[in-house]
Formats: C-alpha cells, sequence, structure tokens
C-alpha cells in the first residue's frame, strides 16, 4: 500500500462519515419539508432544529474536509470534477448556503410567515443538495468524467446519476428517520416517535428496493464499478444490507437505540463498499490512485495532517455527540424537552 | 484568489456569445467578479468567526465573575454568533468550490503545493465548529466555568484558522516549497509553501483587521442604542468592552501595516509601485498622497519628498522600483489599487486617533461620557473599519494581478473555460444580496425582540398537534 493509497483511503473515510452524519442532517431537512402544513408539520420542525442545531456545522466540515484533501492530494482529478460537474456542483454549492443559512435564520424568524421562507430554503435545499451530490457519485462511476474533462451535461445525467441521486436522498432520509424516531422517544415523545418511524420503514424499504433496481442499472452503465461491488466489495455490500434488514426489524420493534446503530452502520458499510468496489480508481476509467496522485511529500504531509485531526478532532467531535445524545448541549430554544437529559 | 473589482464590472459590460468555448476576457472577468463577490462577504462573516468568540469571551467571564449585565450581553451575543457563523461557514464552503470550479489553472498544477495549509485549516475549522456547537447549544446545562471554557478552542482555532488561509493568499504572493521545470512544479515541499515570506506580515494585519471589524462594529451598534437614549449599563458595557479590544489593536495595526509594506517593497516591488502610483524607479522618491494616475503619472496628489524611500527602504534616499521595471501587461491598474490602498490608510489611521482619544478617555475617567460626536464616531467606525478591510484585501488582490500566482501564472490563464460564470455570478450575486438582508432583518428583529425583554425563538406553528392526528401509544 503507497502512501498516496492511504490518503485516498483517509478521503474516502471523509466521504463515508459525511454520508452517515451529512446525511442525517440533510434527511432531516427532508422530513422537515415533508412534515405538512404548519398545524401538523410544528413540532418535527421543532425536533429537527432541536436534533440538528449543534452538529450540523460540525458534520458539515466532512464536506470541506473531502474537497480539501481530494484538491491536495489528486490535483488534476479534483480540475476535472469541478470543471465537468460545474452545472450539478454549483447547484449542490446552491444548496449548502440556503441550507445553513435558512436553517440560522428560521431558528430566529421574527414571525411564522418569515419562519417558512426560511424554513422552505432549509427543506427544500436539503433535498436538493444530496440529491446532485448523488448524480455528480453518479458521473464519476460510470466513467464520465475523463481526466481532460467531460461533457458539461450528459455526463452527469447518464442512468448512474439518476439512480445516485434517488439512492443519495432515500438514504438521507431513512437515517435521519431512525435518528430522528431515537431523539423523539428520548424526549418522551412517543407520538413523535412514531411518525419518523413509520417514514424510516417506508424509506428503509424503498431504499432497498432502489439499490436492488440499481444493481441492474450498475451492470449496464458502470461495468467497472460494478465488478468491484459484486468482487472484493461484496461482503461489504451483503454487511450493509443485512444492516439495513436489521434496522427496519428493529424499527418495526420499536427499538431506537439499536436501531440508530444499525442504520448509521448500513449507510457507512454501502459508501465503504462504494470506495473498495472503486479502488484504485479516482475518477473511474480514468484516473488511477497511483498515476493522478499529487507530490509524495504532500502525501506525507496529508497523512499527518490527518494525524493532527485525528488526535484533536475525533475526541472533540465524541464529546460534542454524546453531549447531545445526553441533552446537555441542545438546539431547544424552549427549555421543556431539553431538560429530559440532566438537569 | 483573483478579486476584481466593482470598477472593472462598471466600466467592462458582459459581452460576447453564453456559450462560447474557450474563455473569453468577458467570462474572465465574471469569475473574477463572482470571486470577488464571494470573498468579500465572506471575509467580513470569517472576521465575526475569528475575533467575535473572543470578545464574547470576555464578556462572559465577566459576566460569571458575577456582572450580571455582562452574562446578558454574552448570551445575546452568542446568539448572534450562531446566525453569523453558520452564514460564514455556507459562504466559506462556496469558496473551497469556487477554487476548483472558477480556478483549475490554479488548483490542477498547484493543488498538491498549496494544499496543506488548507487540510490543517479544515481541522481548524472543524475544531471550531465543533466547540461553538457545544458553547452555543450548552447554555444553563453545563456548568457556567466549563460551558465558557469550550470558546477557548474556538478562539485558538480562529487564529489557526486565520493563519492557514492567510498562507495561501500569501503564497500566491510569495510562490515558494517547489522548483518550476518545464512549467511544471517539482521537488514540492508543502511545509515550505506554507511557511512563505509574505506570511509574517499578511497573517497578523488580517488578525488584527478582524478584532478591528468586530470591535468597532458591536460598539458601534451599542452606541447606536445609547445615542437614541438607551442610557443604560447594558448598553454601556456593550459599547465599551468590544471597543477595548478593537481600540488596542487599531494602535498595533498601523505598525503591521508598515511592515507589510517594506515586506512588498522587497518581493512585489511593482505592487508597491501601484500603491503609490510610481512610474520610474526612483533613488529618493517621494510619496504622493492623493491624486489620479492617468496612465504616466499621479496628477493632483501632495507630494512629500523622500518620504516614500524612507518608508520602503528605511533611508531617505533608497531606491524605489517603478512601474517601468516591466511590461506594461505585467502592471496591476494603478487607480483601482492607490484609491483601495489610501482608503485603507486614511480609515486605518482615523480610527487609530479615535482609538488613542477612546484610551486616553477611559484610562483617566474608566468611562466615555456623553459626548455624542464621539458616539457618533463609534457608531461610523464598524461600517468603515469593514470598507478599510475589503479595500486592503482589493489593495493585496489587485496588486498581484495580472498574477493569480506572482510572477508563474496569469489570471487569465488559471480562469476556467466553462462560458456561464455571468449566469453563475449573477445568481450567487442574488443569493448574497438576499442573503445580506436576511441576515439584517434577523439580527434586528432580534434586537427589538431583547429590548422587549423576548427571548427569540422560532415559530414553528402549534407543538403539540402530532399527537392528535396520529394516536399511537409506545
Amino acid at each position: 500500500m503507497t502512501m498516496a493509497d492511504v490518503v485516498a483511503a483517509i478521503l474516502f473515510l471523509g466521504v463515508v462519515l459525511y454520508a452517515v452524519f451529512g446525511g442525517a442532517d440533510f434527511g432531516s431537512g427532508v422530513w422537515d419539508l415533508l412534515a405538512g402544513n404548519r398545524a401538523r408539520g410544528g413540532s418535527v420542525r421543532r425536533l429537527v432544529d432541536h436534533s440538528i442545531a449543534p452538529v450540523w456545522e460540525a458534520n458539515h466540515v466532512w464536506l470541506i474536509f473531502v474537497l480539501v484533501f481530494l484538491w491536495t492530494a489528486f490535483p488534476l482529478p479534483f480540475v476535472a470534477l469541478m470543471s465537468t460537474l460545474y452545472v450539478p456542483l454549483s447547484l449542490v454549492a446552491l444548496g449548502i448556503v440556503l441550507r445553513g443559512a435558512g436553517f440560522a435564520y428560521r431558528k430566529f424568524a421574527d414571525d411564522l410567515a418569515s419562519a417558512r421562507i426560511y424554513g422552505v430554503a432549509f427543506a427544500a435545499s436539503s433535498l436538493i443538495t444530496p440529491w446532485f451530490l448523488g448524480m455528480i457519485a453518479g458521473a464519476v462511476v460510470s466513467g464520465r468524467v475523463p481526466l481532460e474533462g467531460g461533457d458539461r451535461w450528459s455526463s452527469w445525467t447518464g442512468p448512474v446519476s439518476w439512480l445516485g441521486g434517488a439512492l443519495a436522498v432515500l438514504t438521507c432520509a431513512f437515517t435521519a428517520a431512525v435518528f430522528m424516531a431515537r431523539d423523539a422517544d428520548r424526549l418522551g415523545r412517543p407520538e413523535l416517535a412514531e411518525w419518523f418511524r413509520r417514514r424510516g420503514l417506508v424509506t428503509g424499504f424503498l431504499t432497498g428496493v432502489v439499490a436492488l433496481a440499481g444493481i441492474a442499472v450498475l451492470a449496464a452503465d458502470a461495468p467497472t464499478l460494478d465488478a468491484g461491488l459484486t468482487g472484493r466489495a461484496l461482503p461489504l455490500i451483503v454487511v450493509s444490507g443485512i444492516g439495513g434488514l436489521a434496522t427496519l426489524w428493529l424499527l418495526w420493534r420499536r427499538r431506537y437505540r439499536p436501531a440508530r446503530v444499525t442504520a448509521a452502520g448500513s449507510v457507512a458499510a454501502v459508501v465503504l463498499g462504494w470506495g473498495v468496489g472503486q479502488y484504485p480508481w479516482v475518477l473511474v476509467d480514468h484516473a488511477t490512485i497511483a498515476d493522478s496522485a499529487g507530490a509524495p511529500a504532500t502525501m506525507v504531509a496529508l497523512v499527518v495532517a490527518f494525524g493532527i485531526a485525528a488526535v484533536l478532532v475525533v475526541p472533540s467531535l465524541v464529546v460534542l455527540l454524546v453531549l447531545v445524545d445526553r441533552g446537555i448541549v441542545s438546539g431547544g430554544e424552549d427549555a421543556a424537552p431539553s431538560r429530559v437529559g440532566r438537569g | 484568489m483573483p478579486v476584481g473589482s466593482v470598477l472593472d464590472l462598471v466600466v467592462a459590460f458582459p459581452s460576447g456569445p453564453l456559450l462560447a468555448q474557450a474563455a473569453s476576457a468577458s467570462d474572465l472577468l465574471a469569475a473574477r467578479n463572482q470571486m470577488a463577490l464571494s470573498l468579500g462577504w465572506h471575509i467580513v462573516l470569517a472576521s465575526f468567526g475569528v475575533a467575535f468568540p473572543t470578545i464574547i469571551f470576555a464578556m462572559h467571564v465577566r459576566g460569571i465573575r458575577g456582572d450580571d449585565d455582562a452574562l446578558v450581553l454574552a448570551r445575546r451575543w452568542s446568539k448572534v454568533a450562531g446566525v453569523l457563523f453558520a452564514v460564514g461557514a455556507v459562504s466559506g464552503t462556496i469558496l473551497s468550490f469556487e477554487m476548483g470550479m472558477l480556478w483549475p489553472g490554479l488548483m490542477g498544477p498547484f493543488g498538491d503545493v498549496i494544499g496543506l495549509p488548507f487540510a490543517l485549516e479544515g481541522v481548524a475549522f472543524f475544531l471550531e465548529a465543533i466547540f461553538l456547537g457545544i458553547y452555543l447549544y450548552g447554555w444553563d446545562r453545563l456548568p457556567p466555568r466549563v460551558h465558557v471554557a469550550a470558546l477557548v478552542p474556538v478562539m485558538v482555532a480562529g487564529v489557526a484558522g486565520t493563519f492557514f488561509i492567510l498562507s495561501v493568499n500569501s503564497w500566491m504572493n510569495t510562490p515558494t516549497g517547489f522548483t518550476m521545470v518545464d512549467g511544471v512544479p517539482t521537488d514540492v515541499d508543502p511545509l515550505a509553501a506554507m511557511l512563505n515570506p509574505a506570511l509574517l506580515t499578511s497573517f497578523p494585519h488580517m488578525l488584527l483587521a478582524a478584532y478591528m471589524v468586530v470591535g468597532f462594529s458591536v460598539a458601534g451598534v451599542y452606541a447606536t442604542g445609547w445615542l437614541r437614549g438607551r442610557h443604560d449599563r447594558l448598553h454601556h458595557l456593550g459599547i465599551v468592552v468590544p471597543l477595548l479590544f478593537a481600540a488596542v489593536v487599531s494602535l498595533a495595526q498601523p505598525l503591521v501595516g508598515h511592515m507589510a509594506g517594506q515586506r512588498i517593497a522587497d518581493e512585489q516591488p511593482i505592487k508597491l509601485a501601484a500603491i503609490e502610483g510610481l512610474p520610474e524607479t526612483t533613488e529618493g522618491a517621494a510619496l504622493t498622497i492623493g491624486g489620479v494616475w492617468d496612465g504616466t503619472e499621479v496628477r493632483g496628489g501632495v507630494e512629500v519628498p523622500n518620504l516614500l524611500s524612507l518608508l520602503a527602504t528605511n533611508s531617505l534616499d533608497g531606491e524605489v522600483v517603478g512601474l517601468d521595471a516591466v511590461p506594461v501587461d505585467e502592471q496591476p491598474p494603478v487607480n483601482v489599487v492607490r484609491f483601495s490602498f489610501m482608503a485603507m490608510v486614511g480609515i486605518g489611521t482615523a480610527l487609530a486617533l479615535l482609538s488613542t482619544l477612546v484610551l486616553v478617555l477611559l484610562g483617566r475617567r474608566r468611562r466615555l461620557g456623553d459626548h455624542r460626536w464621539l458616539l457618533g464616531a463609534v457608531v461610523v467606525s464598524g461600517p468603515a473599519a469593514v470598507v478599510a478591510l475589503e479595500t486592503g484585501w482589493i489593495t493585496t488582490e489587485v496588486g498581484r494581478q495580472p498574477w493569480i500566482v506572482q510572477g508563474l501564472v496569469r489570471t487569465e490563464d488559471a480562469v476556467t473555460t466553462a462560458s456561464w460564470i455571468w449566469l453563475s455570478y449573477g445568481i450567487l450575486a442574488s443569493v448574497y444580496g438576499l442573503m445580506t438582508l436576511a441576515t439584517v432583518l434577523v439580527l434586528r428583529s432580534m434586537s427589538r425582540r431583547w429590548r422587549r425583554g423576548e427571548s427569540p425563538s422560532a415559530p414553528y406553528g402549534p407543538a403539540e398537534p402530532l399527537g392528535s392526528r396520529e394516536q399511537v401509544g409506545a
């Protein structure tokens, strides 16, 4: 294993963590969007706010991490990606801005009318952003992003891109439903937990169906990745499937705490499977890790930078997530549900 | 990061077909303006991300020691920070997209040269986001001392983040850490690239600027309240504490700025020549204040003999390089650079004078007194500091033109060949315009509700309707 392989693995670790944590945040926004009018949606939105306010910025940094590692370790593939996928990336960037800003504004909005505008900006972009991220992934894995730059439209509108978009949104919605069901349950709101449980069951089932249908799409449109997924990455895909089924069963039994673990594990396994299946390509069929890695000294520097991050960031992040899970750090403006954890 | 200017935009109207293949001059202009807008917007919010936590920390510690008004202010400011930091985080993300989307000719060849500080900035940003989450949402639930201590990593990360980002920007001005062989950077040494010469002055200059912007702006908000008749202790504290930070920093800033100027004289003499409007290399060069560059010389300015040589070289008759040392197509647009520089220095000088006065008054009487003109000056100081920040940024960025990497890569050669930049720039400008409006509206609304004694919280509609529609026990 070369230094470039190590850096690629670190980079993909960022993708995995962004998919799990960032994905759950996006999914919460999707449920915020689908929560219904103000009479029905109030408590869902309150819970969304409560759950993701303290963590979304930290979860968002995984994306920055991935971008920065990508351009530092693999500058030419990065440039090819950014140039070819200018349009969906612009939409992702737009979604990220509207989502973060809308979320922050809504928290302190003056009245319901303006809160609704900010809320729609937040919630709609929570749907759009993962969708286009999925389409971008589809463009890469189907070999449509050559190093010299590809077509700025057709490269990201192939069958795998549509599959990627749908899977991304469904996965986000699924993990978010499971996470939120657990949060609602912890806060003593069984009816809210039930609301999310049902949606978790439905989206979990749909994700499975789309993923199964996706096998055919990948075989036809992304043969390189397909070979990897059915080859060395197969154990991970199987683990992901088992994790998904286990989550559905646990949701069915209303065992939200372990469901959260299996859901996160399932998403992590499938994304990791994608990485293992795609190895050794950075841009599938066009640029390998070995061929497109930057200067060797930079690879070493990146591994050191990651070491620093692992020592400083990981324990801090664990502290944040534990504090949030215990309700000690909480986005609840109203004291009522947030006092549950500890006085 | 090439920053075009508003002036550029006014002069050159978008022209050419929208779907041309190569990057036209018009697309270059659009890309530069898009980058300028994104950076110019983010730099203000980033300043709050860097400096505001320290000021909140000072206020919060005061509050823990028994000052209830200080505690109220710290609590309010943490909510303001919650809004500003969120918007700052996402506008910063846009920049990392734009680096690749707009400037492939920079990131492709040099991504691995200058990526290390970006990666380390990512670490800093991580810590900032994590501990900010703990601080903003840990009120009343974490033990007070632990709670306020969560700001310490945020402050440290803010300083570190400034260091790493400024490292990248300095590198574009004084590129080190590689050898060019046949147009390709080889022998890459990321550490040497990160610790390039310009960083030594540009980092403290930006850090102090951030404290000036935040200190003066926050003090200005409370000075406005005071002028409107809200003469209470809360407003007094809200003026004095941030103003102290800004005042101390403002006195140090001219010295750092002078050091930065001497660094430019050594390493980017053409930038200095543009700043000063010096047409020819001169010994014992005069400093020209004011006036307009007419293409060959500055007209209508006031000359102070030998001062430029003294400032740049520490010698009355030292040699200062003029614009004629390089061909015309390697010279930056003199008036944009020069006006920006003069605005920055003018405002910086005025703010240093104001700061001296403030420090003298506070030192002698521990309060500012009720001088309306002085409070008026504090109100103006916030926007003035922002203008100084922006014009300083324009000076350094436009002063580097036509280079994106000084002496090596021209901005026009680094820009993307995508041809819808005017469209993406237009969308970005609209979104940022709306976000500016929304930020102001939300902050004003928060302040209004605080004055009424309410606690701002989101109206989501009735909180408990789900149970009535979906009856499921658990």
